[in-house]
């Protein structure tokens, strides 16, 4: 294969990948599990940004974007699967 | 420009889809999931538009914006989260 | 009696899941349609040839704005007025989450193991995030990487048991979350007294008043976002002191 082919082989399994982890965490439904496709799906896409030549902005989205907001959004998964946890419990007792 | 194409197709594909999930799906932590997903696709578009070919240097006023964006989303994705959580206190209270 | 009941508030059920698959399904294919139009404009637009842009001219004048990275010198630089209101507005936002109330408890003392990591890691993360922001200068890299990276080393201090995320206490901790705009408006301000203006960087002196600019935001991003994740007001810093490894949740 000659070279562009190759690259557009390259961004189309790029692409592919990233809208699949999007579908994935967007259809979910277990808050944990959806939390962490979003964290994948955050990381792929400062891999494809750093093939768009945006290493800044692949920089801040790998850190800011999945890190931290991954951290939030899982402490808050967590916080709702106790409260429904606890909510069980009552009901149950 | 094919590139271009397919990268900036795919961030609207990833803006329609966080549109769909954040309209459909009730819970909150999959509203914020989604926001920030359509976040992501007006971001990919915004790089892909930067994007100039291979040889050229990507055009920095569009990453400027979304490293400024990408900011912005998390601390409303804390906001809202902090929010929610409040909420449910609340109903469980009251 | 019961079992009739049952099983109408089953039919129930049913039926407004199969109304609300109809309505997602409704809103997929709208919601579809829509992509399409914006995929074809998006098409039509690139199609158009190559319109004016503002890369030509933000590279251009790179040598006189005192950095050699074109997108710390677009966000510092350049367009400073957006940055600093972007500032403003992760303050609003730890503002907010200060106002819906205290912090919840913090988590469980780490074991050794954790504990060991976490003594190895902070460092490590502090030092990377001043690296990050010097390098910002002329490579990738700049106040929001450095201060990402400073603001997640407060997260893994909060994740090994410090309920405040290494924060100092609140009055402290205020000052740290204005800095980024007070002395970006500080800076703006006295370029103005000098007859510049506001955030109109002398070229001699940009490299120096952008590395000040810098390392203030770096500051004021990382306590934010740490804040954020301590998710509220913090506790006042003698019970903070009692609460310490008390807090027995998992």
């Amino acid at each position: 294969m000659s070279q562009p082919a190759l690259l557009l082989a390259f961004d189309a399994v790029l692409l592919a990948t990233l809208l699949a982890l999007a579908l994935a965490a967007v259809l979910s439904p277990e808050p944990r599990r959806a939390v962490m496709l979003f964290i994948a799906f955050g990381l792929w896409l400062s891999l494809v940004w750093a093939r768009l030549h945006a290493p800044d902005v692949a920089l801040a989205e790998a850190a800011i974007g999945a890190g931290l907001g991954g951290a939030l959004m899982l402490a808050a998964a967590r916080r709702a699967a106790r409260a429904a946890r606890s909510n069980d419990d009552e009901a149950a007792g | 420009m094919t590139a271009q194409f397919l990268y900036g197709g795919a961030g609207l594909i990833l803006f329609v889809l966080g549109l769909w999930s954040f309209l459909v799906h009730a819970p909150l932590l999959r509203k914020l999931i989604a926001l920030n997903i359509m976040g992501g696709g007006v971001f990919h578009v915004l790089i892909a538009v930067a994007y100039r070919g291979d040889g050229v240097p990507p055009d920095p006023v569009p990453h400027a914006l979304v490293l400024t964006g990408i900011v912005v989303a998390v601390s409303a994705t804390a906001l809202g989260l902090v929010l929610g959580a409040r909420m449910q206190a609340g109903e469980r209270e009251g | 009696m019961t079992q009739t009941s049952d099983r109408a508030r089953q039919r129930a059920q049913a039926r407004a899941q199969e109304r609300a698959r109809d309505l997602s399904l409704l809103l997929g294919v709208l919601l579809a349609l829509l992509g399409a139009v914006l995929l074809g404009l998006y098409y039509l637009a690139l199609d158009g040839g190559a319109a004016p842009r503002l890369a030509e001219l933000a590279l251009a004048r790179l040598p006189e704005s005192g950095v050699g990275n074109p997108v710390t010198a677009v966000l510092v630089n350049y367009r400073a007025f957006d940055t600093l209101v972007e500032l403003a507005v992760l303050l609003a936002a730890v503002l907010g989450i200060w106002s819906l109330g205290p912090a919840p408890p913090g988590f469980q003392r780490s074991g050794a193991v954790l504990a060991g990591m976490v003594s190895w890691v902070v460092p490590l993360l502090i030092v990377a995030s001043g690296y990050m922001l010097w390098v910002g200068g002329y490579a990738p890299g700049g106040a929001f990487q450095a201060g990402a990276l400073l603001g997640a080393a407060g997260v893994i201090v909060r994740l090994a048991g410090d309920p405040t995320a290494g924060l100092p206490a609140e009055a402290t901790q205020r000052w740290l979350l204005v800095l980024g705009v007070l002395v970006f408006a500080l800076v703006g301000l006295g370029l103005m007294l000098f007859g510049a203006g506001f955030l109109t960087y002398p070229p001699k002196l940009a490299k120096w008043l952008i590395l000040l600019i810098e390392s203030a935001a770096t500051i004021a991003i990382a306590a934010a976002l740490a804040a954020a994740y301590v998710g509220g007001r913090p506790a006042p810093s003698k019970a903070a002191i009692d609460d310490y490894g008390s807090d027995s949740s998992p």
